[in-house]
């Protein structure tokens, strides 16, 4: 590997986050811009939505019953167990559920963008889009942004739900707890301020996986070596954004929603 | 063979007659990393005119073209094409002009996820307003261009070399533009595909009156097109008598370490007394 300066590296650093930053800045702008690529959206909706079902469903159950099993042996002792479905619904909805979704699509499309873009970039087919007179910030990015925002929060609803699904699951069959009761106690506890914040993350998130994603694939430079690094990189800068933007959105969230 | 539009439109006409240049650079400058590539080239390419590039790999012909069409913008200088000046307008207002230009990139550069009839028809789709049976009926007839209508269906990866490169031409003409720039299409390919690509080109030049930028890598190619014209009556190029050489819109230019050492006609290139262009032309 070749060395650089402390200062160049510093610059190149600011440099990339400069460009991100133009990046997103156009990729929101062109939402309301001409032309609008629907097919494109609809494609990429397909691909990352539906798509990304089977890991999203198996993460969530299996997330909601961990939690359920983890929980039972602290709340028994404290003789609170019936409490069991609340702190299943709160973790999941809040925290868990937008969180390991985000993590898991980030872990699926965002390399998918940075690979496919990026194999464009090398192989000259962006320059060959521009030649053609299409913008590939309106046709590859916009789309892709608009996609991945939408399904995160249908799968970020649906990982809830089936979160729940397993701590009801752990709850009945292996703590022998009555279904309603968990039923009851789950849905109760849930104000709108969880929800709200809930339905928050995962649309900042989409954006994140998709932005992050795109940057390093439009940004891909030395051949197939060049695009393993982008794709390689965009699944660690998502993710890594990911949890370190979620701490501060929760933080500002119950600040702002007046959480007791 | 047919036709795929008429060779001049009113609106190429009106531009023709705005511009006094198909593509015009003035002392153009441009760098990568410290190294640089252009060093001052200026030159004109008239309207209907196939202006060849020469050079060693690397001497900044690819550059030269991705320049013209505002895909990479210059440290210094200025670039008009079409009478719009390049380096001045935003990228978000150059997609206008870009429609009017054709591009073969060196290595095709076809969208490997869409089949040869998508990529053909890329154009005329993004245009919309096309209906479905005109976009097939142009695709045929690019296709028919470059003989290879029996590979609609497929997918580049599925093409040969030159196949591809054919394919990329194909996309570049659909709309018929008014400036191709062409990237060593007839690179690493056996005679005869170089030759069938040749012709082409030259139709393009004979029967649509195109202008265009052709870098080449082999500059027996380049003197074919000097000598030869292109023949509407038999559809294939014929030989110039000795005489009628400069009766064909073909012009040379050479480029050496970033600067423009030979922009002419084919007579003033066998006559010149450089010893660079002397070497370089044996
Ligand atoms: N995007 C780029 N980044 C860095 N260097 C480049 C880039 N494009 C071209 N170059 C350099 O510019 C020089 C000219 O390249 P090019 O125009 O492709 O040459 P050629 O005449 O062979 O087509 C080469 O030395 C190449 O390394
Ligand atoms: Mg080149």
């Amino acid at each position: 590997m070749e060395l650089i300066s402390p200062t160049e590296f510093a610059k190149q650093k600011v440099l990339a986050v400069q460009d991100y930053t133009l990046m997103t800045a156009q990729s929101v702008a062109n939402l309301f811009r001409k032309p609008v690529y629907f097919a494109d959206i609809i494609q990429q909706a397909d691909l990352i939505g539906v798509g990304s079902l089977p890991i999203v469903i198996l993460s969530g159950f299996f997330t909601g019953a961990v939690l359920a099993v983890q929980s039972a042996n602290t709340l028994q002792r404290f003789g609170s167990i019936t409490l069991i479905g609340q702190l299943v619904s709160l973790s999941m909805v809040r925290e868990l559920g937008p969180v390991l979704t985000g993590l898991m699509v980030a872990g699926r499309n965002a390399s998918g963008m940075a690979s496919e873009l990026g194999s464009m970039v090398v192989t000259e087919q962006i320059d060959a889009m521009r030649a053609l007179g299409t913008d590939p910030m309106k046709k590859l990015v916009a789309p892709r942004v608009v996609a991945t925002v939408f399904m995160l929060f249908f799968l970020t609803i649906l990982s809830d739900l089936v979160g729940l699904a397993g701590g009801l699951f752990v709850s009945k069959i292996l703590l022998n707890l009555d279904a309603r009761q968990y039923w009851s106690n789950a849905w109760q506890s849930l104000v709108f301020q969880d929800v709200f914040m809930g339905l928050v993350k995962p649309v900042m998130f989409g954006f994140i996986i998709a932005t992050v994603g795109c940057y390093y694939g439009m940004t891909a430079r030395g051949g197939t070596q060049g695009v393993g690094r982008a794709t390689t990189q965009a699944v660690v800068a998502a993710s890594v954004l990911i949890v370190v933007v979620d701490l501060f959105v929760t933080q500002f969230l119950m600040n702002v929603l007046k959480y007791k | 063979m047919s036709a795929p539009t008429l060779p001049l439109n009113s609106a190429a006409a009106a531009t023709r007659e705005a511009a006094a240049h198909a593509i015009e650079f003035q002392d153009v400058h441009i760098e990568f990393e410290d190294h640089e590539v252009l060093r001052g080239v200026s030159f004109c390419l008239p309207f209907g005119e196939t202006k060849a590039l020469f050079g060693v790999a690397g001497s900044g012909k690819s550059t030269i073209l991705k320049l013209a069409l505002g895909l990479l913008k210059p440290d210094s200088g200025r670039i008009l094409v079409l009478g719009k000046d390049v380096t001045e307008t935003p990228e978000e207002d150059l997609f206008a002009l870009r429609a009017k230009i054709g591009m073969v990139f060196q290595e095709s550069a076809l969208f490997d996820s869409l089949t040869v009839r998508e990529n053909v028809a890329y154009r005329l789709i993004e245009e919309q307003g096309f209906a479905d049976a005109v976009i097939e009926q142009r695709v045929l007839e690019a296709l028919r261009f470059v003989e290879l209508e029996h590979t609609i269906d497929k997918f580049p990866s599925e093409l040969s070399g030159g196949m591809r490169r054919r394919v990329a031409i194909a996309r570049a003409i659909i709309t018929q533009p008014e400036v191709i720039l062409y990237d060593s299409p007839t690179g690493g390919l056996d005679p005869i595909t170089s030759n069938t690509i040749i012709e082409l080109i030259m139709k393009q030049r004979d029967v649509y009156h195109t202008s265009s930028l052709l870098v080449s890598h082999r500059l027996q190619d380049a003197f074919v097109m000097a000598t030869h014209q292109f023949d509407q009556r038999t559809n294939q190029m014929r030989a110039l008598p000795r005489g009628q050489f400069c009766d064909v819109l073909m012009s040379f230019l050479m480029l050496r370490d970033g600067k423009v050492i030979f922009d002419g006609d084919v007579r003033q290139l066998a006559h010149s007394k450089d010893e660079y262009i002397k070497e370089y032309i044996s």
